[in-house]
């Protein structure tokens, strides 16, 4: 039985809300936490399989040239090693989120520093590593290598789908009331999950399994098996626990490539684990970017222009850019609007996805300008966003589905007692810290995606929901888990959810925020299916019947779900996919962000004391793990607001900061007790569950509300992110210090 | 290749590895106890935190054949499910983890941590360098900064450490 929907029609019946049981969207503990507190949940690495061998990777010491030879004199003598792999195959850098092929392949060509060029192989990692460090990697190094994304002599692509021009922004700026006109820049971030990539590569005869670490395991099939030259059908991928991704595991890569080749030629299990560093160099950045924002508003303070034009870059033949503009299309109106953007090809290490593409960078900074606008304005910041709020898509004249974008920002404001603020920057001092509050707007597209799941009612009236969708730390097995107890009446208990394994539906996999919306969305289907089948067994209108613990009633009919079942299961497949809803109307998130800085008016440095979001993202399936990836998301912005950036040196383009004790994440002090607010709502327009993504909009804006409030605390305005101490030192104002 | 005799969560282990053989990787690919995790190998996130003789340390920066004799505690002699240690049970019930790759870290961190400010062992955020220990949310957050979490549970983090800390004391 297969239950499919093509999301044409807004789903208004909201049957979730309807239901007797109402688990979705209470803060259900993770079905998962008990193993992972207590190290039992198995991640990529510690598959125990007999004969596991290990590789490490050699990579290229020049950023740009040629491969000329290998020299293995150094390692072939050294106890354990196995053999030296290198070949075309082998993965320049990874595949894009869902690329469906293989990503540039090769390592005779060398594109950038760090370039994986060899596998070794030993019996033991501390054989392999010793390996790795010995063999000798002849190149021949190029001189015409591109570091520096705003170099003079740069020709930097236009993609002609990230372009736009209506109106006259130009007039609009010289007749505006108020202007803003500035540059701002971003540096390369890294998504640092904690897991490093690993792959364990095992055949049996030509079939090849893979334990890994992936966000998209449907995709990774087809890449891995394009990458290594077999037949989809050939590869199975195992990926149950993902320790962590934000984008940097949703394509196949380097160690799960070479780590295949070697476990062939070898015919044992080989085990590719990328050092911290190699994940730092090899796996992908958020591309740094300038941004060109101007805004033109009329005396009261609506836009009548606006204007954000970018520059970002990454390596040749990637076709990923950063989409920096995203939000900008549709969040404010303004009649007159340029809208560019432009790639710069360098040989720096591969840009890709980090969590919240486009607007973890676009929205920070387009909320920086209309901070910028608020206080030449002498407008409230907050007031200034709700007078900006568009009745229609401004390019499209499309309407918008639920958009609780007026209500965050009141919310927030209320709530965070924004009304304490003075506009005047500089003016609360506590000893030798200088206070400010700053606020923005969040905003993310919203996308559902094509997912599939299966639903086994047993016989026993227990639940079994299997697909191949991931959990990444986002809390899918326990929103799977709370959807499908809710449509068929079950206690969490007598459901077993089964994730990430390839030999399971094929689901959207983790990327965009979409995945909880999307895979629960599979399992409302396949779960109605079911509920139609027991309607029918029970002699009732599928509207009717009502499940509960175990107990099924419909109209004047009621039986136990054993009874009905009559000692065989139930299965059915759960089928959505996106349709003309994505058409009809603009879907996209919303929120508002709030925060208070000491800024140290002696060394600069800032301290968040505290901070609020408000967050609508449709229905929220798990209060609890909803939550948590909001403090994920605006963890974030400290860290981008604050510390957060890779450096690249200019003579070679590689990574100087490439560990954590140099990149530096935020840590516990780094962040204070958070407030998240999630509002109620439901997108009928979004998904058959009303729900729609949350995992990234916690960071589309965030760390603009922390520099925004650097502004308020000390009339310094950070226009070269990160915000770090000598960034602010010279613009502190003078201080007489008692 | 050293032959090395651990005490790991109360149990005699017996290893023989190559001397260059870090106690994580003894744990993690010679003894099955993956547990402790590897993030960085370099000391600098804190998932391979676990207990020798009583203290926290980083496993990744030593190697195993230095503790022979030594007791070892690791995530897995803390609690397992359905009998967790109410320092874990608070971890799952305050939601302290997402990915949960840092967690075992986290756990043996917190665990050797409590038992530090019990000793009254200052840190970095405390008033006084003699005087009792608070268990402070600062604090908390303080003397858990070595322990890296990218999902970014810390609020719950020190939540979790809050309610165990003081249905124990």
């Amino acid at each position: 039985m297969t239950r499919h929907l093509k999301m044409d029609e807004p789903a208004t019946n909201r049957l979730l809300d309807k239901l007797p049981s109402r688990l979705t969207g209470a803060p259900m503990d993770r079905p998962d936490g008990p193993l992972k507190v207590s190290g039992t949940a198995t991640y990529a690495h510690e598959w125990q399989l007999d004969g596991k061998v290990f590789g490490v990777l050699a990579r290229a010491p020049v950023s740009k040239g040629k491969l000329v030879r290998i020299d293995k004199s150094a390692i072939e003598n050294l106890p354990g090693v196995l053999g030296v792999f290198s070949e075309e195959r082998f993965l320049r850098n990874p595949a894009q989120g869902m690329a469906n092929e293989a990503p540039e392949q090769g390592v005779s060509e060398i594109s950038y520093f760090g370039q994986p060029i060899a596998l070794v192989v030993a019996e033991t990692f501390e054989q392999a590593r010793h390996g790795a460090h010995r063999l000798e990697l002849v190149c021949e190094a190029a001189s015409d290598g591109v570091f520096d994304p705003e170099a003079n002599n740069i020709a930097p692509e236009k993609p002609e789908d990230d372009q736009l021009d209506q109106g006259d922004l130009d007039k609009a700026m010289a007749e505006a009331a108020y202007t803003v006109d500035s540059t701002y820049r971003t540096p390369s971030h890294n998504s640092a999950a904690m897991e490093p990539h690993c792959a364990i590569a095992s055949w049996e005869g030509d079939q090849l399994t893979l334990y890994a670490s992936y966000q998209m395991i449907k995709f990774n099939v087809n890449e891995l098996a394009d990458s290594v030259g077999i037949e989809p059908e050939k590869v199975r991928i195992v990926s149950p626990y993902v320790g962590g991704g934000f984008g940097s595991k949703l394509g196949i890569a380097p160690e799960a490539v070479s780590a295949a080749i070697a476990a062939k030629e070898l015919g044992r299990p080989v085990c590719v684990t990328l050092t911290r560093q190699q994940v730092f160099e090899n796996v992908m950045r958020r591309s740094e970017s300038r941004q060109r924002l101007r805004l033109a508003a009329d005396k009261d303070g609506k836009l009548t222009g606006l204007g954000h034009e970018c520059r970002v870059s990454n390596l040749p033949g990637e076709s990923f850019h950063e989409p920096v503009l995203q939000a900008t299309h549709f969040i404010y109106g303004g009649d007159n609007r340029r809208l560019g953007m432009e790639v710069a090809r360098l040989n720096r290490m591969c840009a890709g996805s980090v969590r919240a593409p486009g607007e973890a960078i676009g929205m920070q900074v387009l909320e920086n300008a209309m901070d910028e606008l608020a206080h030449t304005s002498g407008i409230d910041p907050v007031e200034l966003r709700k007078r900006n709020i568009p009745d229609a898509h401004p390019e499209e004249g499309t309407p918008y589905s639920s958009r609780p974008f007026a209500e965050a920002l009141d919310e927030g404001a209320k709530r965070f007692g924004w009304n304490k603020r003075n506009p005047k920057p500089g003016q609360q001092r506590e000893g030798e810290w200088l206070i400010g509050m700053g606020m923005a707007a969040a905003a993310r597209v919203n996308i559902l995606m094509e997912s599939k799941a299966r639903v086994i009612l047993k016989e026993d009236g227990k639940a079994i929901v299997e697909t191949d969708m991931t959990d990444i730390g986002t809390g899918t097995y326990a929103i799977l888990t709370q959807v499908c107890a809710d449509m068929l009446g079950l206690e969490p208990e007598n459901i077993e959810t089964r994730l990430g394994d390839s030999n399971f539906p094929k689901a959207s996999g983790s990327g965009g925020s979409f995945g909880a919306a999307s895979s629960g969305s599979s399992v409302y289907l396949a779960c109605l299916d079911i509920r139609a089948e027991l309607a029918r067994r029970l002699g009732c209108e599928e509207s009717e019947l009502q499940l509960d613990s175990g107990q099924a009633r419909g109209g004047s009919k009621s039986g136990s779900l054993t009874g009905l079942l009559a000692g065989e299961a139930i299965e059915a497949e759960g089928h959505i996919e996106p349709g003309e809803t994505k058409e009809k109307v603009k879907q996209a998130t919303y929120g508002s962000y709030f925060a208070e800085v000491a800024v140290n008016a002696v060394t600069g440095e800032t301290r968040v004391r505290r901070m609020l979001g408000v967050f609508g993202a449709g229905r929220i399936l798990n209060r609890k793990t909803a939550t948590s990836q909001c403090y994920g998301g605006m963890t974030w912005g400290i860290g981008m607001a604050l510390h957060e950036a890779m450096e690249f040196d200019m003579r070679d383009g590689h990574v100087v900061n490439n560990d954590l004790a140099e990149y530096h994440i935020p840590v516990n002090l780094d962040v204070p007790q958070l407030d998240v607010v999630l509002l109620e709502e439901r997108d009928d327009w979004a998904s058959p569950i009303q729900a729609k993504g949350l995992g990234e909009l916690g960071l589309c804006g965030a760390g603009a509300a922390i520099t925004n409030a650097i502004f308020n605390a000390t009339g310094v305005r950070v226009y070269d992110y990160p915000a770090t101490l000598d960034k602010i030192l010279d613009g502190l104002p003078e201080l007489d210090m008692v | 290749m050293k032959d090395t005799t651990l005490r790991i969560n109360g149990e005699e282990r017996k290893l023989s590895a190559d001397t260059r053989t870090t106690l994580l990787d003894a744990l993690r690919n010679h003894l099955g106890l993956t547990g402790s995790k590897k993030g960085c190998d370099h000391g600098q996130c804190g998932a391979c935190t676990v207990m020798v003789n009583g203290r926290r340390i980083n496993s990744c920066l030593t190697l195993a054949c230095m503790h022979d004799g030594d007791e070892i505690t690791t995530v897995e002699g803390l609690g397992q499910p359905g009998n967790l240690s109410p320092l874990q049970a608070a971890f799952v019930k305050h939601d302290g983890f997402q990915c949960g790759y840092c967690t075992p870290g986290q756990i043996c961190s917190a665990t050797a941590m409590l038992q530090e400010v019990k000793d009254n062992w200052p840190s970095n955020v405390s008033e006084s360098l003699t005087g009792e220990a608070e268990l402070t949310p600062e604090e908390i957050s303080e003397r858990m900064s070595g322990n890296l979490c990218r999902c970014a549970a810390y609020p719950n983090i020190v939540n979790a450490i809050r309610e165990a800390a003081e249905a124990s004391s």
